[in-house]
């Protein structure tokens, strides 16, 4: 068999480059549903939502929690821009379960429309987080 | 020539205000690291999201969004990122400098302070001030710049400005500082490729909400690097300027010693002589 085709992927966040290497597939959590890119694949921007990115690789997954943001997909790289992103082994469970649990306490107690719709955005983020993990 | 007296006790003041300078040089070393290491770990975020800008901007020409709108320049507002403290050589009046040139010339001018520095010079001075931050601390964070953008995107879609433009310190290295004029609003997409060649895209869900999501993250995140490069750039100018300020005070030192020991010396010389004259005249 010839040797796989492979593309690179790198997933940004304002602070650091979170992921930076040549895998063969990834699935992005596109806004309108989820996205498989293998080598190859047309050029493409697609608004992400609040998911996992899922990187297949030498027979191994790797899911990134990333909160939103971009995909750009051209001539085999695909960038990832998002506002946050972590690797699953560096989320921090613990905090992810209070950030959870405080996101829960303040949709309880109400409050106006920006801080619930805020603490919506944050509590799916934690249960993001979450669910990368397990 | 200054009394013995005198001399030692100048010479002991300079020495604790030395200890100081040495100290706070030893404290901006060490915040400049990590500020350094925050802005260059930030860098490839910001040039992605311009190339993805540019090279999007370029496959959807003609395409409107509020954000995008050129208009004549009536109001314009500036953004003025400073430090919060002093004691970092010419730092600030660099930034402030370059911005009351770009200001001068024009008539209608709000001005958006971030730093309590520039806050202040151009709240004494009587400037039309719409905004402040001041006191942000070691951390630029999303929040901030989120609130700050979010305010001028508003401003900007309402035409309540026709330009915004955000000045600050670039961090070129550790001894080098500049101060940087930038154009935030309207967005001007950077050219795409170098070869000139359009991709064509497929747009998920469409260019028009593609574009409406991505100006508002380029423009945040403009003003995240600025506040990054500007904080690096903060803790590299005070270092320098602690350095010089503390090899100062040890030549001073120097210098005072020196004539301190002539001083003495003469002092001694005198005891010597009279005691001689005075033996002399008993004879």
């Amino acid at each position: 068999m010839a040797e796989e085709k492979l593309q690179r992927l790198e997933v940004v966040t304002p602070e650091r480059k979170v992921y930076s290497e040549d895998i063969r597939f990834v699935v992005l959590p596109g806004s309108e549903g989820e996205l498989g890119i293998l080598p190859e694949h047309a050029p493409l921007v697609s608004a992400l939502k609040i998911g996992q990115v899922r990187v297949q690789h030498e027979g191994k997954t790797l899911k990134i929690a990333v909160s939103g943001g971009f995909a750009e997909v051209r001539n085999n790289r695909v960038t990832v821009l998002a506002n946050a992103a972590e690797r699953e082994d560096q989320i921090n469970l613990e905090r992810a379960q209070a950030a959870k649990e405080r996101a829960e306490q303040r949709l309880a107690s109400g409050g106006s429309d920006i801080d619930t719709a805020r603490a919506e955005a944050a509590l799916k983020r934690a249960i993001n987080r979450i669910k990368t993990v397990s | 020539m200054a009394s013995l007296r005198d001399l030692r006790r100048r010479i002991k003041s300079i020495k604790s205000t030395q200890q100081i300078t040495k100290a706070m040089k030893a404290v901006s070393a060490a915040k400049m690291r990590r500020a350094q290491e925050n802005v260059l770990a930030a860098r490839p975020f910001a040039r992605r999201v311009r190339d993805v800008l540019g090279r999007v901007g370029s496959a959807s020409v003609g395409l409107k969004h509020p954000l995008l709108a050129v208009r004549e320049p009536q109001k314009v507002a500036y953004i003025i990122v400073t430090a919060d403290r002093g004691l970092c050589g010419g730092f600030n009046a660099n930034v402030i400098k370059r911005a009351v040139q770009e200001i001068k010339d024009r008539p209608n001018v709000e001005i958006i302070n971030i730093g309590r520095k520039g806050r202040d010079y151009f709240r004494r001075r009587g400037y039309n001030i719409a905004q402040q931050y001041v006191g942000i601390g070691e951390n630029a964070d999303m929040g901030l710049t989120g609130e700050i953008a979010k305010y001028v995107m508003d401003k900007y879609a309402a035409e309540e400005y026709d330009e915004v433009y955000l000045v600050y310190s670039q961090f070129v290295n550790v001894l080098v500082q500049k101060p940087a004029v930038q154009k935030l609003l309207p967005v001007e997409p950077p050219e795409g490729d170098s070869d000139g060649k359009k991709v064509d895209y497929i747009f998920e869900p469409d260019a028009e909400q593609i574009m409406g999501k991505l100006l508002p993250m380029y423009v945040e995140n403009a003003l995240f690097q600025a506040l990054l490069e500007s904080k690096a750039g903060e803790h590299s100018a005070r270092m320098t300027a602690m350095d010089n300020a503390t090899s100062n005070a040890a030549d001073m030192i120097d210098r005072l010693t020196l004539s301190m020991n002539r001083a003495r010396q003469a002092a001694i010389t005198k005891e010597i002589s009279e005691i001689v004259g005075g033996a002399a005249a008993l004879e």
